[in-house]
């Protein structure tokens, strides 16, 4: 009786989640392929500071005059990759202490969340201050703070969602066998957990990517000349009212690739909850 | 006696138009009880909300007319609606814990209905409402909220709330199921009472026909969505006309009267799945080219008694199969367990000098109500939980507290299937593969496993087709099956049964109980059987072990036991059990 859902609200999942998945794939294409495309280097200086669009230079140029079409081009690579590399170590260290504390229960537990509250105690944006106020600010550092941030977070998803499915049957069952943790892990826990997490996942890669850029508008981080689409905000702020491009082009790829990203997230996880 | 409810030609439909309830046509009397039985899937549920003028998302009345107290509900308006229910006719849903706000009082309850219905609501009137249920009426009950109530509180509580307004009618979904049976005796006992102090008509639903025996006045089967046998209790049940009806009768266990107990093959047919003609044909032994080519008219085959079969002529009375002989066993202990003692916290004392054995081929039943410490005894038994105090031993050797500190072989010998189908199988894997994977961890190569796997699965007699599928395209039924072949399949001598049938419907349990004996018989299994229902005890056990409160009450052979209970707590809960010949 309840295999009767509303077929309408679903459709429109799809159709938006087919457009979000379309576009992230184009955008993802650009990043990857872009500095091929690219008719200039991403340092030459091609003509006069913050000229406008033109036929040569579609994009104008930025204020030290090079072409802001290819350095869009080559930009979108930092900003994924490091989002990406802080991602991975943060689900490894995160992931881990969750579903150690999900499956162990108890002390260790309880020592294991304490620790990662006071990792949440502090404000996401001053931790990565003072990591790059100390350190002098680096590509390692950046990757380690943002991942940091993350790792709480994690660590409490993973930990709940390991927790409830400790306690179904088919993982007593193989308690009870006898079988090994790692075994119980890779076969019963994380297959079934997989879904809640992944539904996490999306919207905090697109944090991820914003953080970093964040920080590297703050200037910790990558620094100029390196053409990425956060620095490239940085830099060409003086020309907001000259040379809107310089500005624009970077910013609107940035937000249509986060969006992007939760979208089609989200799209999954419904998906792969009702294929269920 | 004039109808409380009259539902004439009910269809209710999925919003693509599939019948999930077809033609069907019931009567409530004023103070009658007329009980709404069949198996999950049935469409009783769908009928009892429909009595409301209600259909769940997704559904709708398509045809038909209800009459509550005269009044047709289906040419009201959902405002107009929302004023008969609740004040002519109410509904008791079967979860009490769902149908009551956790932050709402007791008396604020009764009040915010009072008001809704435009009532008097003084504390008189809500004292009076909550004592005509036996509840106290004072404050101080009045001013707790659900969690401070019991689960046979929590169901008096809803029934009060349906009956507050004076309806015509109460819907009564399953409304004791999922309670204790001596709670559930009360409960039903109460449901009598109010019939026969007023004239109030019930529609009761359940799908036990051993609870409903004792209270309902009229019984009406359902079966995929139609009715096939209506009339009144006693001949019903004594002589079903229907082979569905007989079937649900056969497999409802009676500690009354023990037999074999025999479940009605494969599972009611999905909606918008059903078979053309007769729905139950594919699981009838009777049936005939005739019944799969129209569907059978209901028809009265006497003053009383009206039938949807061709063939009623030929169903045959009620089995009474007698039972195996009850292993009378004095070897030596393969399970003991004991002075054992669990405690949680706060002085909650799970068990204490629990002490028992289990002889090599018998079947013990562990029985007890909820928060009886049987499940509690169960897990420290597999190695789940560490007891406080105590001792266990498998043929005279120790086993560990957890399961990891006990040597393979001492795991493989005792397995344990657990009492939530639904969650004893990776969703994830394979039905197949999860049975086969206790033999990979002991080391088996993945073509033996799998070989093994396969071969197992067809023993507990799962149809063949199901092995490469997914838990969730699994009934209840077949995936306990899985659970089973999945302990069988390492070749243990003890299987622990924690409460493996009380999730299923009765016509599944028996089935699944019927091959729980015929594998016990083949594989020379011992078995220790977690239950709170002493029907089954009389269906499967040699011995029985009687726990309240963490406490062994009494023990002894199962016949002794429930034909003879020597202590006061034991006669109470014989006393409670349904059945359905008393």
């Amino acid at each position: 009786m309840s295999a009767v859902a509303a077929p309408r609200s679903q459709l429109a999942g799809h159709r938006v989640g087919q457009f979000a998945l379309a576009l992230l794939a184009a955008l993802l294409l650009v990043v990857a392929l872009g500095p091929l495309l690219a008719p200039d280097g991403p340092s030459e200086i091609v003509g006069a500071p913050f000229s406008a669009p033109s036929a040569t230079h579609p994009l104008g140029t930025d204020y030290l005059g090079r072409d802001v079409l290819s350095r869009v081009l080559n930009g979108g690579r930092s900003v994924v990759f490091y989002a990406l590399l802080a991602m991975a170590t943060a689900y490894t260290v995160g992931g881990l202490a969750g579903l150690v504390a999900g499956l162990r229960g108890g002390f260790t537990d309880a020592a294991l969340m304490r620790l990662m509250d006071v990792v949440l105690a502090f404000p996401p944006i001053l931790l990565l201050l003072v990591l790059a106020a100390g350190t002098g600010g680096s590509t390692a550092i950046l990757v380690a703070g943002v991942a940091l941030v993350n790792v709480p977070g994690i660590a409490r998803v993973v930990r709940a969602a390991t927790a409830e499915v400790a306690t179904k049957g088919y993982v007593e069952a193989a308690v009870a066998r006898g079988a090994r943790t790692p075994s119980i892990l890779a076969r019963d826990v994380l297959p079934n957990i997989a879904s809640t997490v992944a539904a996490d996942a999306g919207t905090r890669f697109a944090i991820s990517i914003l953080l970093a850029a964040a920080m590297n508008f703050l200037g910790v981080g990558i620094e100029p000349p390196s053409p990425d689409w956060s620095v490239m905000i940085t830099e060409n702020r003086s020309g907001l009212t000259l040379q809107p491009w310089a500005l624009a082009a970077p910013a609107l790829l940035l937000a249509a690739l986060t969006v992007t990203v939760s979208v089609v997230a989200d799209v999954l996880t419904r998906e792969r909850r009702s294929a269920r | 006696m004039s109808d409380a409810l009259r539902i004439e030609g009910l269809c209710v439909t999925t919003a693509g138009g599939e019948p999930i309830v077809d033609d069907v046509a019931l009567r409530v009397g004023g103070g009658e009880i007329v009980a709404l039985v069949g198996e999950s899937g049935s469409g009783k549920t769908t009928c009892g909300l429909a009595a409301l003028g209600f259909a769940r998302d997704g559904a709708r009345i398509a045809a038909g007319s209800i009459h509550v107290g005269g009044r047709e509900l289906l040419t009201l308006q959902e405002r107009e609606l929302r004023g008969v229910r609740g004040r002519h006719v109410s509904y008791v849903s079967q979860n009490p814990d769902a149908a009551l706000n956790p932050a709402m009082r007791v008396g604020d309850h009764l009040r915010e209905l009072l008001r809704a219905h435009g009532q008097p609501r003084t504390d008189a009137v809500v004292a009076g409402a909550l004592e005509r249920v036996h509840l106290p009426g004072e404050r101080a009950f009045q001013r707790r909220y659900p969690h401070q109530l019991s689960g046979g509180q929590q169901q008096r509580l809803a029934i009060a709330l349906a009956l507050a307004c004076g309806p015509t009618v109460a819907v009564m979904d399953e409304p004791t199921t999922g309670l204790d049976v001596v709670t559930q005796a009360r409960i039903l006992d109460e449901v009598k009472r109010l019939r026969d102090e007023s004239d109030l008509g019930v529609l009761y639903i359940s799908h036990d026909l051993a609870a409903v025996s004792s209270i309902a006045d009229r019984i009406v089967v359902m079966y995929a969505g139609r009715i096939v046998e209506d009339g009144p209790a006693a001949p019903l049940l004594a002589r079903p006309r229907h082979p569905y009806t007989r079937g649900l009768l056969a497999s409802v266990p009676d500690h009354r009267a023990p037999r074999r107990l025999r479940g009605i093959a494969g599972a009611v047919a999905a909606v918008g799945e059903r078979p053309a003609g007769c729905s139950f044909a594919p699981r009838c032994e009777l049936a005939t080219d005739a019944c799969r080519a129209a569907v059978p008219p209901l028809r009265a085959v006497d003053a009383t008694r009206s039938v949807r079969c061709i063939h009623t002529a030929e169903v045959p009375p009620p089995p009474a199969e007698p039972l195996p002989a009850r292993a009378q066993i004095d070897g030596a202990a393969m399970l003991e367990v004991r002075d054992l003692h669990v405690a949680f916290g706060e002085g909650v004392v799970a068990a204490e000098h629990v002490s028992f054995a289990v002889a090599r081929g018998e079947c013990l039943a562990l029985v007890g109500e909820s928060g009886s410490g049987k499940t509690t005894i169960a897990r420290c038994v597999a190695g789940l939980h560490a007891p406080d105090r105590g001792a266990i031993a498998l043929d005279g050797a120790p086993l560990a507290a957890l399961a990891r500190g006990r040597t393979r072989e001492q795991r493989r010998r005792l397995q344990i299937v657990f009492q939530n189908p639904f969650a004893s199988l990776n969703p994830r894997e394979r039905v197949v593969d999860g049975v086969a994977r206790p033999l990979r961890e002991l080391g088996g190569s993945r073509a033996d496993a799998l070989r093994a796997a396969h071969e197992m699965l067809e023993r507990v007699r799962l149809p063949r087709g199901l092995a490469a599928s997914r838990p969730a395209e699994l009934s209840g039924g077949e995936l306990q099956r899985v659970a089973i072949a999945r302990g069988l399949v390492v070749d243990p001598e003890l299987l622990l049964c924690d409460e493996i049938t009380s999730a299923l419907d009765v016509s599944v349990q028996a089935a699944v109980l019927d091959l729980l004996g015929e594998l016990r018989a083949e594989l020379g299994l011992t078995l220790l059987f977690i239950t709170h229902d002493l029907g089954v005890v009389a269906a499967i056990a040699d011995r029985v072990l009687v726990l309240r409160d963490g406490c062994v009450v009494e023990q002894g052979g199962v016949d002794a036991v429930v034909t003879a209970p020597a202590e006061q707590y034991t006669r109470t809960l014989v006393a409670a059990a349904p059945s359905v010949g008393g």
